[in-house]
This record gives structure tokens, sequence and C-alpha cells, in this order.
């Protein structure tokens, strides 16, 4: 079965055109088994013809060339489009309107948040944001049918075990770096209205400081902490409370009642409102999403 | 006409790079390259948006030394839409590789054009 | 134009040349890696536009989640190939 004589140069252009559809090539830590590798790759390669013949058939042919014009016709729609801007920069441009200014100069006394841009995502446009945070949740649910269908629950495939088995580098690292990232990941979650920030960055970073533990120590030692029913709870209940904590607000603020949730002194940490504790709650829905596509694409489950 | 490219190359810069993303979206046929290019397209219009809040010689929109007035700061808005879109084009990224996985799994390629082929003679077989 | 507007010109056309050389490397893993240089590069232009909310959190979920994602999608791939791969080989060793 060895294949002695050298491939012809078209038989090597096509192998190079369908290398960038071959994964194996691009991340395989062992050396390719070359033998059983090549007859397997022999094997693929026959319905290759056939359906590159199918291929170039009508507007298959056509295609390459119509999709090329297509852009080059948006490219130039879209620069005359750029050219008829404004001056770029300039402080008098349509966007500074009037709505800028009253969100700057009134900003900090209506939410009492220090940053402007937190106040407006989580304050005067919060409903914006929940829509978001739906569209998380939307999305880990839909993720998670579609790689549960693909079979997950099963034994984990022998290439996660030995990465989780960890080398030294990656562990003595893990272990330095992995509660300052969380730390960081906290810290910029509750200074969302103090400073840049807030529950979606600081969200991502806690999720990847999880997901940094979790390639190097495995799941199981976090399993303790995030099991699949504290995702599924964590989750609900944030956005639950996030609904809640807004149509509260809303009620209040629409009948001009007092609410419960004052603005303090803008600067402090304990300030702004609901602004912190919605803050978290986005975190806490945007960390244990990240962790769970993460999750979800490694072994299947959460 | 150059002067006033030059002057906008931020927009210009956005520009180009959607064009990149749709023409990797339109023509190659590998669907991770896809996904990269619609990334590449979100990202382009973000940078578009940003580039509408920016005033020039202005500091960011965090209020210090309480001055509230709103000739000092760049225009915090765009940001705040940015902000929300950066976070649902990953969850938009996570949901196009998981059926990814899926279609690799039952046709073990990720040729979109193979794919549409199989699935066509899968149909045609079930006829 | 001071150093901060040469300083943006540089990440302009480094984030356009790493938009054109992801789109067009061959492999895959080479590909993702220039993205993911691609969303650093972003987030420093952010930096400059004075949107540092964006900036950081460009770089927590672009460079970061996003990248982590399609790597291990990747690896994903390369098992469920393997697997196949396995299946074949132990067939034809039948036959």
């Amino acid at each position: 079965m060895k294949k002695q004589t050298k491939p012809k140069l078209s038989e090597r252009l096509r192998a190079w055109d369908a290398g960038s559809f071959d994964l194996t090539a691009s991340i395989d830590p062992d050396p390719p088994v070359p033998t059983v590798e090549h007859d397997v790759r022999q094997e693929d390669l026959p319905p290759l013809v056939s359906l590159s013949e199918r291929e170039t058939r009508g507007f298959r042919r056509l295609y390459p060339v119509l999709a090329a014009a297509l852009s080059a016709v948006l490219v130039a729609f879209l620069l005359s489009a750029v050219l008829a801007l404004p001056p770029y920069g300039a402080a008098d441009n349509p966007p500074h309107n009037e709505v800028m200014e009253r969100y700057v100069s009134q900003g900090l006394d209506e939410t009492g948040a220090v940053n402007t841009v937190a106040g407006v995502i989580l304050d005067y446009r919060a409903f914006d944001t929940l829509g978001e945070s739906h569209v998380l949740y939307t999305a880990a649910t839909a993720v998670m049918i579609l790689l549960l269908a693909a079979g997950g629950g099963r034994e984990e495939p022998p290439s996660v075990r030995r990465i989780m088995e960890g080398d030294p580098i990656l562990r003595g690292t893990a272990r330095v770096q992995v509660p300052v990232i969380l730390l960081f990941g906290v810290y910029v979650i509750l200074n969302g209205h103090l400073g840049p920030g807030g529950g979606f960055a600081g969200g991502a970073i806690l999720g990847g400081g999880l997901i940094l533990y979790v390639i190097a120590f495995g799941f199981e030692p976090l399993e303790r902490i995030v099991s699949g029913r504290v995702f599924r709870v964590g989750i609900a209940s944030a956005l639950c409370f996030y609904s809640a904590a807004k149509c509260y607000s809303f009620f209040c603020g629409a009948n001009h009642l007092e609410t419960i949730f004052r603005n303090g002194t803008p600067g402090a940490i304990l300030s702004a409102g609901l602004i912190l504790p919605l803050n978290v709650a986005v975190g806490l829905i945007v960390a244990l999403t990240m962790y769970g596509f993460y999750s979800m694409f490694q072994r299947g489950r959460v | 006409m150059l002067q006033s490219l030059w002057e906008n190359r931020i927009p210009v810069a956005a520009v180009v790079l959607f064009a990149v993303g749709f023409t990797t979206l339109l023509l190659h046929r590998n669907l991770f390259k896809k996904i990269i290019g619609l990334n590449i397209m979100d990202t382009a219009a973000y940078l578009f948006l940003t580039s509408l809040g920016y005033i020039s010689g202005r500091k960011p929109p965090i209020i210090t030394d309480g001055v509230t007035d709103a000739s000092a700061y760049v225009n915090p808005l765009p940001a705040g839409l940015v902000l929300t879109g950066i976070v649902v084009s990953v969850s938009v990224t996570a949901l196009m590789l998981a059926l990814t996985v899926r279609l690799y799994e039952r046709y073990h390629t990720l040729d979109l054009d193979k794919i549409y082929l199989m699935a066509k003679d899968e149909e045609e077989e079930k006829k | 134009m001071n150093g901060l507007d040469l300083f943006q010109l540089l990440l302009l056309a480094g984030i356009v040349v790493c938009g054109i050389a992801a789109c067009q490397s061959k492999n895959l893993l080479v590909c993702l890696i220039i993205f993911m240089a691609y969303s650093v590069m972003m987030s420093v232009i952010w930096v400059l536009l004075q949107a540092p909310d964006l900036a950081i959190t460009e770089a927590a979920v672009g460079a970061g989640i996003s990248s982590i994602l399609l790597f291990i999608t990747l690896k994903k791939l390369r098992d469920i190939r393997k697997k196949v791969r396995h299946e074949e080989t132990d067939e034809t060793e039948a036959l």
C-alpha cells in the first residue's frame, strides 16, 4: 500500500488546496504517522474529483466573478458614502446632539455613575442591555442543544485527558495567574460605574480565568463550585434579578416614587443606585456563559 | 477627494475591513474562514460606529474633577451601543461554531459546497 | 501630524494587513492567531478613539473568549477527524 513514486504536481496542488480544510496538520502535537495517514487520505481523494467536476457547472463557474464584482460595487458605494461624511472628529457633527449633551451633563446627577457609558447602558438604556443578556442566554441554550445532541455526556476523548494532565509550565503559570485574573475580573465588575469596565468586560475576564483554570487543572476541581446546576440556576436567577430590579425602578420612576436604591456620593463604591447590582448580574451572566461555551465545546456538557 | 479620504481614514479602514470580511464570506468555501470573515465584518462595523462618536481633543466620557460640561467629553452613545454589540457578536460566533461542529460530525468536511452537494444527494436518496 | 496620529495610522495599516492575512492564510491555526493579533490591535485603536470601555471589552472578549472558542472548535474537529480515521482504518484492517 505504500506509495513509492512522487506525486504529480497537480495532485500536490490539490492536496495543498485541501490542506486548508485539513485540521490534523495544524494542531496535531504528535508527528503524523505517515503510512496510515497517507492511506486514509488516498481514500478521501477520489470523491474530490467528481465533486469538483460537479462544482464547476453552470452558475458555480460564474460565482467567484460575480462575488468579486459585488464586493467591488459595495466598496465603491461605501467609499462614496465615506466621502459624504462630515469632517472627522469635529464637535458639531450630527451624532453629537442634545441626547449626548443630556447624557453627559445630567448623567452624574440622574444615575450617579461617574462612567457615563455605564450610566447609559445600565440606566438610561437598561432595557437594551436586558435584551442583550437574553441574547447571551439564548445563544448558550442553542449551543447546549446543538452540542448535547452531538453526543454530549459521553466519555471525554483522549486528547482532552492528555491536556488535563497538563504540563508543569502551564500548571505553574496558572497557579500564579488565575487568582490575579479572577481578582481583576471582580475589580472590573465592581468598578463598572467608576471607570472603564463593567459587567461585560469583567464577566469575560472572569470567564477567561475559569477557562485557564480548567485548561490547567481539569474540570473536576471546578465542578464543586461551578457545576451544571450552578450554571443553570446562576444564569436564570441573574436574569430574573435584572428584570425584577429594572421593572421596579421603571415602575417607581414612571410614578415619581422614591426607590430604595439611592444614588449616593458619586465616586464611592456603593453609589449609582442600581448600576452596581446590575453590573454584578450582567457579569455573572457573561462569566457563566463564557465558561459554559468552553465547557460545552470541550466535553459536550456543562 | 484624496484629501477627504485621508482625513476620514478610520471610516475608510472600516470600509476596507468590511469589504475584506464580505469577500471572505462570499468566496471562501471553508466554514471556519467564513466565521472569521463575519467576525472581521462585525469589528469593522463597530470601528465605524465608534469613529462617529469621536471628537478630537476631548477626553473619554468618565466624569473627572466634577466637570459635567458636555463639551469636555466624547460621545458616550456609540460606545454604549458597540459594547452590547461586541458581546452579541461573541454569542453569534459560538452559535456558528456549534453548527460547524455538527456539520463536520455529519459530513466530515468544512467545505460548504461539498456539504451542500452531499446534503442534496442525501435528499435524492430519500425520495 | 503628531506621534499619536502616526501610531494610529500604523495600527490601521496593521489591522487591514491582519484582516487580509487572516482571510488568505492556508492554515486555520495561523489564520486564528492572526485574528487574535487583529483583535488586540483593534482594542488599542479603541483606546486612541477615547473609548476605554470598548477597549477593555474587546481585549477580553474578542482576543480572549472568541479566540478560545475558535481554538477549542479546531481541537474538537480534529478529534472528530481522528475518530473517523481510526474507524476507517479499523474497517480496512477487518477486510
